[in-house]
Order: structure tokens, then C-alpha cells, then sequence
């Protein structure tokens, strides 16, 4: 305990000395949200850049991962202490995206050493920025009945096929998917996983606007595209172990973003702090409307509850216990709540929610009406509510097809 | 009170559903969003809907109308709620129109009245304020005596259609403060009046709507709708109605969305067979159902509660808004759901009803503002 808290006085002063000024308590755009690298970066302010550095070179964007793939070496607990002293300092996250939350786990348990020595440094450094293809035209719910194949061609796969609602592929510089291998045997025992460099001759990527208006996922179109066989990542064929495995990451990661309080990074009013600021009454006095005053009670609750049943599976994992069965109800929980939230957040801002551009409405409102409408695809994305409580139901509670 | 269609009424709601499936297909809608149209909607296909007589309908026969009611406005607003058709029914018959039908004079009626039934004329309704939420009462525009006539100042915002409006029924404060019932007073100003500043807004679900700001707006006496300072009964009264044919309209775009979602479910396979053949999907569609049909007899009940001048009317008014504000989000969030990835694209027409039966839920005051109502209402 006494060297988690020597821990906490290193990191906090550490962040303080090296924070550039200008990104302290920097308001993260909606649509950006953050800092997701890749060769051609956007930055929210130059000093963003500064920052992604300064960490890289720490190890602190990747804070638990190993030090020879640029990780910081940290344990579970140092980690969370660096976050929390990051949340106290108000500074932005270094850096986010799929490579760090999907891929690199992924790659740490299954990649060979070759492949972690390619990609993990890259990912830590922001320089590569990942997304992922597995979704096709077909082939949603039942991802295992995916039809894009890859075909020996001597030491390379030729591949070809459709991948779609890829988020950020039009940004992206390599894709992690899931191609097909072998017809002959049951769906899922013919699937590889595969790294594919985004620039290869016979990608093509078609941007699909969300009914949130911009942030575009994509179809990606894979014709006779030429990759080597040392980029799938396991055995070939085994590739479905790998998709669950990353799966897995892929829940958490959603459940741990919306559990946080909303898609967007930056540091956004509560709905307490909203329903006051439009509600009015005097501060620390019951809120003017008792019912969205027992609303947003009811939706901190849930979300506080969420907290706590992610602590306790997290100190259960740190005390050497298997993790628990509660750990499938994040996502789905995480999301619907995150739904919730947004909704009544629209609710609170009444007239001024319906909003989508342009004069009369301010920032922050449109941002809620945004939010709201990208916060739909939740329950959708990395596998929708209706699947996980299918799971929930078969896997944890035994109930029978 | 029958809650049955006539057969004049079958009859209408079988032209209008034709007419809207002939002119007014969703691309339609879509398309006048993606080119900007500056107004939103099409001042052709109005002057059709006007010289079939719908325009008309709540307007009195001397005045160029149909002297129908509102049970048969619903008739029509419910299939072109089916297409989102964006013409101003909403603000120019039922608020702008329905203002002047209650309470204009004789000549500010024969003035517009004729011309809104011809669907030459758009009117408007500015009572919405940056304060005052759902409140019908909390204005604070003011308007202060000038000689004989009157000088209105302040900001009204989401004034439905209020960019293509030739005049605006505003509602202003000619004594007391912000939320008192008794000083309102409504009055009609010509859009070219001096002073006067409309600019558009752009609203999620696309309907036309904007900004106005008065700047000491010159009115004379004569431009007072109903009497001065008795504003608020007949706000409430025009609103109310309002309120019915947005849900009638509300009905109409949850029915559509349910179909589509509904044809989806038998269509789109996975795991070999149709996504609806999914218990946890068809309960789902069966409970969206149920809402539905209750909405529906609501709407039906409030129309002809209203048209009957019943003192049940405000209840059923608030009855009506709750139930077809909790069913229209119910069912369109589940149309998204239920399309999994392609329901979040823009490109799929999902999306609009998802956008629709939220702008709409929040007009005219929300579920629970209602259920607060009808509670008052019901003396506790
Ligand atoms: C915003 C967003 C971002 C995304 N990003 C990516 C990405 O980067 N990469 C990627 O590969 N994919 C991505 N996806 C795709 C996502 O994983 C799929 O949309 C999702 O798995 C559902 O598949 P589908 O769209 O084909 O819907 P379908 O599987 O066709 O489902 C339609 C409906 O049927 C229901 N359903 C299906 N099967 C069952 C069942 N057995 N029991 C009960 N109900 C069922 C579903 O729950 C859903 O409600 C994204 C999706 C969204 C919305």
C-alpha cells in the first residue's frame, strides 16, 4: 500500500512536470475525442502531440505492457493509480484507439515474437492506427458465417471479399479481419485471423455516415489483395479463438468507455450539472422536477452500480481468482445504461435537444442530440444486447437452445 | 363518441394514403434534406393538398374551407406522418389557422383564411421562448401600448415554418410577469412588419422551424387576436388541438417504422434463419404492437373529444401526447435495434424515425409532462 501511494506522488508529479499547459482540462471535440495517431494523426491542439510523445517514451501509453514492446511495465494497480491521477490532473488520455485496446492485448497473447516486435512498439508510439474487420454484409450476429476468403498463393494469402461498418477505416492504417480458409470443415473451425496493411494494392474503403451526422464507419473491399502468411496471427484456421479472445477486449473496452460516461473523452456536465443548469433552483437544494431529479438518481445508480461490479471483478482478478462469470454482463449493461443517460439528457434539455445545427442552439446542446444518436449503435456495435444476453443466458446460466 | 372511421373518412384516408405514396415517397424527404432546400418542403405539392381540400378542413366554409374537424385533419396527418412529408400542416393550419378559426375577428379571418385554404398563404405561431420549456404561460415578450396600436419586443425560438410564414401569431405580454396566466395577449404581425427578424433553424428531425426576434414591432389595435390579455386560454386551446394532429402524425411515422422494422425481422437472416423467428425479437414486436393499437385509440378519442368541445378534451389531449410520445421513441429506438449496423447509417431510412418521433416527443411538452397534467387535471 505505502509503495502504491509512493507510486501515486512519482506519477502525479510526473504528469504535472511534463502536461503541456494547453492541455489541461482540454475539451475533447465530440466527433475526434482524443488522440488516435496513425501516419496521418489529427490533433485536437499541437501540444496534443507533445503529449503523446512525452508518454510514449514513458511507456505510459501503454502503462501494463511489457518494456522491450515500449509498455510502461506498470502493474494492474500502478496503472489505475496513473489513471486516477490523470482524471485528478484533468489531462486528456495519450492516446486511444483499437490498437491499444483491441489489438495489442491480442497480439501480447497470441502474436510471435516477430509479430509483437512489428506491430507493439507502433502501437504504442501512435503511430499505426488499427481497425477491424469483421462485420460483412451477411455475416453480423452470426459473425461465423463470414464468406471474405483467403486463398494460398505460395507464402501469401490472396484475399478478397467485403467488410463493413469498419469504424474509422477511411483513417486507419492496418486492419485486423477475419477471412475464411477452409469451406470444407464447420464455420468456425475455417476462420484465420490476419493482419492486413490498409495501403496493400486492392483495398478500398468507402466511408458510411452515421445518423449522428459525420463519424463515418466504412465498407472496405479487399480484391485480390496479396498478404503473407506470417501475418495471421495464430494458427491458421484458429482464427476464431483469436476473434473471441479479442472479443473479449473489445466489450470491456466499449463497457469501460461507456461506463465512463459517454463515447465522447472529454469532460462533459453531468446530468445533475445539466438538469440544474437548465432547471434552475438554488445549488445544493432538491432539483426544481422531483421526477428528473429521481431519473438521473436512478441513472447514477446504475451506473455506480456498474462501478462496483467492475472493481469487484477487477480485485478479484488482482487477488489470483479466475475471472467470474459477472464479467458478461458489462456490456450490455454499460451500453443501455450509457442509452439512458443520453436520452435523458435530451429529456433535460427539452426543446433545445432537438437542435442539429446552426443558430439557436449552443454547443453543448447540439453535442447532446450527437451523442444521443451515435449512443444508439451501443447496444449494436462489438456484438449487439440481443447477442450478449443470449450468451449470458447459455454460458452462464446454463439455459438450453 | 364512436372511435370508428365514417365511410367519408375511410374514403379520405384511402386518397390521401395513395396521393402520399404517389408524390411523397421518403426519397422525397430525404432528397429536400440533402439538397438544403431552403424551405424544407414544397409549396407545390401544397397548393395539390389545398385544392384537394385538406388544407381547408378545419377552416370555416365562408371563409373558402371544409368546416371538418379534427378527427378528419388526423385522417390526414396520419399518412403523411407515414412519409414524414414535411408540408406545414402543423404550423399553418393547425396552430397559425386554428389561432385566427378561435379567435380572429371577422376581417383578420376573411384576410387569411381563404388564402391558407387555397394554400397560397403560410401562417405561424411564435409562442416558444428560450425560457420557457413546455410552459404555454411563460412568456416574456413584451408588448407595450404606442398610441392606439402596440410595440412587441422579444425572442421566440422554433417557430414551426416560421422562414416561409406571411404572418406570425405572436404571443406577447401585455401586463403581469413571465409566468402568469392572466396578460397574454396573441397577435397577428405581418412577416414584412419593421422590426422583425426571422432566420432559420436547423432541427434534428428537419422540420422547418426559426428564429424570431422583435425588435419594438409596430402593430396597430386591430392586430389583437381574441381578446387582450386572455391569451392564454386560447393558447392553451389552439395548442391542445396542435397536440392531436402532431400525434395523429406521430401515429402514422411509429406505423411505418413498425412495418419496416417488421418486414425486416421476416427478411434479414442470420444463423440460417429470419431474425424474427427470435423469441426475444418477435415479444418484442408483439409489445410494440399493443402500444400502437392503444395509441391509436387515444388519438382518435382526443380528436373528437376536442371536436365536441368536451371537458374531458385537455385529459385526453395529455392522455393522448404521453402514450404516443413513450410508443413513438419505444418503437423507433427498436426499429434501429432491431436492423443491427444498418439501422445507424445514414443511408437507411430507419434513422428518420428515430429523429422524428423524438423532435416530435419533445414538442408540446414530453411523457411526463403530460402525465404531470393529466394528474392536475384529474385534481391531484
Ligand atoms: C457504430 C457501429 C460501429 C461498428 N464498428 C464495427 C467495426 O469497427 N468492425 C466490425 O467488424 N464491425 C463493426 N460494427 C458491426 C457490429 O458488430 C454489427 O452491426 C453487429 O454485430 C450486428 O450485426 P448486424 O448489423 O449484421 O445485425 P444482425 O445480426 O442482422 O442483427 C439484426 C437484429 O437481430 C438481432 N439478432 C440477431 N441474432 C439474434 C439472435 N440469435 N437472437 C436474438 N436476436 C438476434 C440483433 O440483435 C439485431 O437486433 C459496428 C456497428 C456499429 C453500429
Amino acid at each position: 500500500m505505502a509503495e502504491l501511494e509512493a507510486f501515486r506522488a512519482e506519477a502525479a508529479e510526473w504528469l504535472d512536470a511534463n502536461a503541456p499547459q494547453a492541455i489541461r482540462s482540454l475539451r475533447l471535440h465530440a466527433e475526434l475525442g482524443g488522440n488516435w495517431g496513425g501516419r496521418h494523426p489529427l490533433w485536437e491542439a499541437p501540444e496534443m502531440e507533445t503529449w503523446l510523445r512525452v508518454c510514449a517514451d514513458k511507456g505510459w501509453t501503454a502503462p501494463t505492457w511489457p518494456g522491450e514492446y515500449g509498455g510502461g511495465d506498470l502493474s494492474n494497480a500502478e496503472a489505475k493509480v496513473l489513471e486516477q491521477e490523470r482524471k485528478r490532473l484533468q489531462l486528456p488520455e495519450p492516446l486511444t484507439g483499437f490498437g491499444l485496446s483491441m489489438i495489442g492485448p491480442t497480439l501480447l497473447r497470441f502474436g510471435s515474437e516477430a509479430q509483437k516486435q512489428e506491430h507493439l512498439p507502433k502501437i504504442v508510439r501512435g503511430e499505426i492506427r488499427w481497425c477491424q474487420g469483421y462485420s460483412e454484409p451477411e455475416a453480423g450476429s452470426d459473425l461465423a458465417s463470414l464468406q471474405a476468403r483467403a486463398e494460398r498463393d505460395g507464402d501469401d494469402f490472396l484475399i478478397n471479399g467485403t467488410k463493413v461498418w469498419t469504424s474509422y477505416g477511411d483513417l486507419s492504417d492496418w486492419i485486423f479481419a477475419l477471412v475464411r480458409t477452409n469451406s470444407a470443415v464447420k464455420k468456425q473451425a475455417g476462420i484465420s485471423f490476419i493482419l492486413i496493411d490498409m495501403e496493400t494494392p486492392g483495398v478500398s474503403v468507402r466511408p458510411i455516415k452515421l445518423i449522428s451526422g459525420k463519424s463515418p464507419f466504412c465498407e472496405a473491399h479487399f480484391e485480390n489483395v496479396r498478404v503473407p502468411l506470417a501475418n495471421v496471427l495464430g494458427e491458421i484456421d484458429g482464427g476464431w479463438t483469436v476473434a473471441k479472445a479479442l472479443l473479449g477486449h473489445e466489450r470491456s473496452m466499449i463497457a469501460d468507455v461507456f461506463g465512463a460516461g459517454g463515447g465522447a473523452r472529454g469532460r462533459r456536465a453531468t446530468l445533475a450539472e445539466q438538469a440544474r443548469e437548465v432547471l434552475g433552483g438554488t445549488p445544493g437544494e432538491p432539483l426544481p422536477d422531483a421526477l428528473l431529479r429521481d431519473r438521473i438518481a436512478q441513472n447514477e445508480m446504475d451506473m455506480k452500480a456498474f462501478h462496483l461490479t467492475l472493481q469487484r471483478s477487477r480485485d478479484a482478478a488482482k487477488a489470483g481468482q479466475q475471472p467470474g462469470s459477472e464479467s458478461s454482463i458489462f456490456k450490455v449493461w454499460a451500453t443501455e445504461a450509457n442509452q439512458r443517460r443520453t436520452e435523458l439528457a435530451m429529456q433535460i434539455a427539452g426543446p433545445q435537444a432537438l437542435g442539429w445545427e446552426g443558430a439557436g442552439f449552443d454547443e453543448a446542446e447540439l453535442d447532446c442530440t450527437r451523442a444521443w444518436l451515435r449512443a444508439r449503435g451501443n447496444s449494436i456495435e462489438g456484438g449487439t444486447s440481443e447477442v450478449q444476453l443470449n450468451i449470458i443466458a447459455k454460458h452462464v446460466l446454463g439455459l438450453p437452445d | 363518441m364512436q372511435l370508428v372511421l365514417s365511410e367519408d373518412q375511410e374514403l379520405l384516408a384511402k386518397t390521401v394514403a395513395d396521393f402520399a405514396a404517389e408524390h411523397s415517397p421518403l426519397a422525397r424527404f430525404r432528397a429536400l434534406r440533402d439538397d438544403a432546400d431552403p424551405i424544407g418542403f414544397s409549396k407545390a405539392l401544397w397548393r395539390e393538398m389545398a385544392e384537394l381540400g385538406w388544407v381547408g378542413i378545419p377552416i370555416p366554409e365562408a371563409h373558402g374551407g371544409a368546416e371538418l374537424g379534427l378527427a378528419e385533419l388526423c385522417v390526414v396527418l396520419e399518412p403523411l406522418g407515414r412519409c414524414l412529408a414535411p408540408e406545414p400542416f402543423l404550423s399553418t393550419v393547425l396552430l397559425g389557422a386554428a389561432a385566427l378559426v378561435r379567435g380572429g375577428t371577422e376581417q383578420q379571418q376573411a384576410a387569411w383564411l381563404p388564402r391558407v385554404a387555397a394554400g397560397e398563404a403560410f401562417l405561424a405561431l411564435a409562442h416558444q421562448e428560450p425560457r420557457s420549456r413546455y410552459d404555454l404561460q411563460r412568456i416574456e415578450t413584451r408588448a407595450e401600448r404606442d398610441g392606439d396600436g402596440w410595440r412587441i419586443s422579444g425572442e421566440k425560438i422554433q417557430v414551426l415554418d416560421g422562414i416561409v410564414a406571411d404572418a406570425l401569431i405572436v404571443a406577447a405580454r401585455t401586463s403581469g410577469d413571465a409566468a402568469d396566466a392572466a396578460g397574454i395577449t396573441l397577435f397577428l404581425v405581418p412577416a414584412d412588419a419593421g422590426g422583425l427578424e426571422v432566420e432559420r433553424q436547423h432541427r434534428v428531425d428537419e422540420r422547418g422551424a426559426a428564429l424570431v426576434t422583435l425588435a419594438g414591432v409596430a402593430v396597430d389595435a386591430a392586430a389583437i387576436v381574441g381578446a387582450e390579455g386572455q391569451g392564454a386560454r386560447l393558447l392553451q386551446g389552439v395548442v391542445d388541438a396542435a397536440t392531436v394532429g402532431l400525434c395523429a402524425e406521430m401515429l402514422g411515422s411509429m406505423q411505418e417504422c413498425f412495418d419496416r422494422t417488421l418486414a425486416y425481422l421476416k427478411a434479414r437472416e442470420q444463423f440460417g434463419v429470419p431474425i424474427g423467428s427470435f423469441q426475444a425479437l418477435k415479444h418484442r414486436a408483439a409489445e410494440i404492437y399493443i402500444q400502437i393499437e392503444l395509441a391509436r385509440s387515444c388519438v382518435m378519442a382526443a380528436a373528437r373529444a376536442v371536436d365536441a368541445g368536451d371537458d374531458e378534451a385537455p385529459r385526453l389531449v395529455s392522455l393522448t401526447k404521453a402514450r404516443c410520445s413513450d410508443a413513438a421513441i419505444l418503437v423507433t429506438n427498436e426499429g434501429v435495434q432491431m436492423h443491427g449496423g444498418i439501422g445507424m447509417t445514414d443511408e437507411h431510412d430507419i434513422g428518420f424515425f428515430l429523429k422524428r418521433a423524438r423532435a416530435a416527443a419533445q414538442t408540446f411538452g414530453d411523457a411526463d409532462f403530460h402525465r404531470a397534467r393529466w394528474a392536475g387535471l384529474g385534481g391531484y
